[in-house]
């Protein structure tokens, strides 16, 4: 007879395993939207980010103190690399700039082993993984909670994005950022803030992913994770991170554990890039991103 | 003018040509060293060769070398990579007085065995590499010292019957192996259909996709499969992740047994509480309670030449791989020089060394490694050396001892080996060797 509460069991883990994935899918998000460019280094800073917190509390800073002082390097970061990276290459095709965060990415993970060593560390931000058994269904607390954090992101961003000036700006350049220079707005500023965004995107990511896998080098791989979200939800559209982190997440865990037997297993790997793909040729925009229609 | 400004320039490069070559010295054994200690698995490559370096440096500091020869080392950076390690071995492959490498990555020395046969160097992979590499008749020069996957697969086993009363307790258990999607996790799935057809057990291998950061629905499949024990045969990320998941589905730690590598403090800590009372094997204890730990901290680090930056990690899992190993490789050319001379050997002079390799515990104690490792007795065509193991469960601060030394079931698992060893010796044209005095064939 068919497990229907196994099933459900595979499916909760499977959603809340999706949120995971739309926090560092946010995170490219926000870059794009308003530059244009897929920022290959998220999952970098998102490693570099971890790093320097827990680094900075295992020498004896305070909590608040190291959080603080994490966000105020992770703002030095952004800015840094808007005056470095981008602004020189203004202009330049989008490949360029892909190329040059791609890059970026393997400067951030060396300077982030350099500056902090290559120990792996354990980081406990006090949420007990002890499951919570709802009907035989165990849930886990952290993933809750985790949850929770990226539903409060997304609700400030929402409210960011739509009613403080900055917003408007971020949502202007967006659209056409010609004519948001032509109406004064100044894009080096804007990008500067949209790069400290991210920045702050991935201090979160990298605490709640820091505390599930250790604060290691393999953080930075979690970008992996985020690409096919992105591709199902669409590349300028924070509801698509979270609605496609759902769905890659529900996806990977019921094909690992109704496919997966009959084929040997391990397929969760490349499960959620076989339907990212095969929503690309159906439609390429993604499930909410904006459709590209070019006066030719 | 112009002439002494000419005769300046050749001096000049003269001096820097000079400068450039490798220094050459008739008393010394070189160790090529592809080391990894940035990238990934950084952690275990700064633990691993910071030992082996610490014990050469202590035979160097302490004893002058070996009878008089100066060890000397040289590393190249390989974040693990096969390329990298292959690029660092055809640059130091020509140093004079080649000892042994020993690269610490199955991948690198996958890819280095045709290149280290024609060269005539031994390669040596403690508790990794090829199984059927433990055949020496057809594997000269290759030596995976200590441990090999079917040892450690039977290990394993035999302490899971040691905790249930004896073998025939075994009888209806179910054991769950978590394998890395690899072919280094792949490696030893056979072996543990035929130990549960011998012991009459029933095991489902359950793989996780590589890295392993991500193992909700495998460990769903687990709690719905209700084993007595899971057997993590895991790597890097793949392992707190794995332990911490347990966690979530209410599997108890004590009852998932690591395989050695799975086994080092890399991959607890970052579990936190969820790795408390995990079980894993290992080859070599961990703590600095050794008399030839404390030579080290002693000599070594007292010299200011220790090689681990945080000397918290003294002592640890992976540092103390490494200080085995530099036993292993010191004694092995000790060996050597005692047939062929107190001088720098070739590498196949090395080999043969190995190939004699034999500490019986009474030897490890002068060595001050009583407790540190059991023993190891290597012959020309068991290239393993009848390693014991034992178990270690972490308290939440460090690794605790729990059994005894166990000898893995090798007899039964020697026809496979051979076999294996066989079908490759056909395939690559090689003769196996009848004896350990027979010429090497390529």
């Amino acid at each position: 007879m068919f497990d229907y509460q196994f099933l459900i069991e595979v499916l909760v883990g499977g959603l809340l395993s999706g949120v995971m994935y739309s926090l560092v899918a946010i995170g490219f998000v926000v870059i794009y939207k308003t530059s244009g460019v897929l920022n290959f280094a998220q999952g970098a800073m998102l490693l570099f980010a971890a790093l320097t917190f827990v680094s900075l509390v295992e020498r004896g800073v305070a909590l608040p103190l190291a959080l603080l002082a994490t966000l105020a390097i992770m703002v030095a970061l952004g800015v840094a690399v808007e005056r470095t990276v981008l602004r020189p290459l203004v202009n330049q095709p989008p490949i360029t700039l892909f190329m040059a965060t791609l890059g970026l990415s393997y400067v951030i993970e060396g300077a982030a082993q350099l500056l902090w060593g290559t120990q792996v560390h354990g980081l406990d931000i006090g949420i007990s993984d002890v499951p919570l058994d709802i009907v035989g269904v165990f849930i886990s607390r952290f993933d809750l909670f985790a949850a929770a954090v990226a539903g409060s992101l997304v609700a400030l961003f929402a409210l960011f994005f739509r009613t403080t000036r900055t917003g408007l700006s971020f949502r202007a350049v967006a659209d056409d950022p010609f004519a948001a220079l032509a109406v004064g707005l100044r894009l080096p500023r804007v990008w500067a803030i949209v790069w400290t965004v991210a920045g702050i995107v991935a201090l979160v990511a990298g605490l709640l992913w820091g505390a599930r896998l250790g604060v290691q080098f393999s953080l930075s791989l979690v970008v992996l994770k985020a690409l096919p979200v992105l591709v199902l939800g669409g590349f300028d559209s924070i509801a698509g991170a979270i609605v496609g982190g759902l769905l890659i997440g529900a996806i990977e865990k019921l094909a690992e554990v109704y496919v997966g037997p009959l084929v040997g297993g391990g397929i969760e790997a490349w499960a959620g890039y076989v339907v990212a793909l095969v929503f690309l040729l159906v439609r390429p925009s993604g499930l909410f991103g904006q459709k590209l229609v070019e006066r030719v | 003018m112009r002439f002494r400004h000419l005769k300046f320039a050749l001096g000049v490069v003269g001096v820097l040509a000079f400068a450039g070559a490798p220094a050459v010295h008739a008393d010394e054994q070189f160790f090529p060293l592809q080391s990894y200690r940035v990238g990934p698995y950084a952690a275990g490559g700064t633990g691993f060769f910071g030992g082996f370096i610490d014990y050469l440096n202590l035979i160097n500091i302490r004893d002058g070398g070996v009878n008089g020869v100066k060890l000397t080392w040289d590393e190249g950076e390989t974040q693990y990579e096969v390329e990298r390690g292959v690029e660092v071995y055809e640059r130091l492959k020509n140093r004079l007085g080649v000892a042994a490498w020993n690269p610490l990555s199955v991948g690198i020395a996958y890819a280095m065995i045709d290149r280290i046969t024609k060269d005539k160097v031994p390669l040596i992979t403690v508790n990794h590499g090829r199984t059927d590499s433990t055949d020496g008749r057809v594997f000269p020069y290759v030596f995976p010292l200590l441990l090999n996957p079917y040892s450690e697969t039977s290990g394993i086993v035999n302490y899971i019957a040691s905790r249930e009363g004896g073998v025939d307790r075994l009888k209806d258990k179910k054991i769950v192996v978590l394998y890395h999607g690899s072919p280094y996790g792949k490696e030893t799935i056979p072996i543990y259909k035929l130990l549960a057809d011998k012991y009459h057990f029933s095991v489902e291998q359950i793989e996780v996709p590589h890295p392993g950061n991500e193992q909700q629905s495998q460990w769903l499949s687990i709690r719905r499969a209700k084993p007595d024990y899971v057997v993590l045969r895991g790597w890097g990320v793949m392992n707190p992740v794995a332990l911490k998941t347990a966690q979530k589905v209410g599997f108890p730690a004590d009852h998932i047994i690591g395989n050695v590598w799975s086994n080092s403090e890399e991959d607890v800590i970052p579990a936190g509480d969820a790795a408390k009372g995990y079980i894993a094997i290992t080859t070599q204890a961990s703590g600095a309670e050794y008399p030839v730990l404390q030579e080290v901290i002693k000599t070594v680090y007292g010299a200011g030449k220790g090689n681990l930056d945080d000397k918290k990690r003294i002592g640890s899992v992976y540092h103390n791989l490494g200080i085995v190993n530099g036993i292993l490789n010191v004694e092995a050319i000790r060996i050597a020089q005692a047939k062929f001379g107190e001088r720098t050997l070739t590498g196949d002079e090395v080999r043969w060394g190995f190939e004699h390799l034999q500490l019986n515990p009474a030897r490890v104690e002068a060595l001050g490694a009583k407790g540190l490792f059991h023993s190891i007795n290597v012959t020309w065509d068991n290239h393993e050396g009848d390693g014991r193991v034992t178990f270690q469960q972490w308290d939440g601060a460090k690794w605790k001892v729990v059994s005894d030394w166990i000898a893995p079931d090798r007899a039964s698992l020697r026809p496979i080996i051979e076999k294996s060893a066989a079908a490759y010796a056909r395939e690559h044209g090689i003769t196996p060797r009848t004896s350990g005095d027979d010429p090497v064939s390529q």
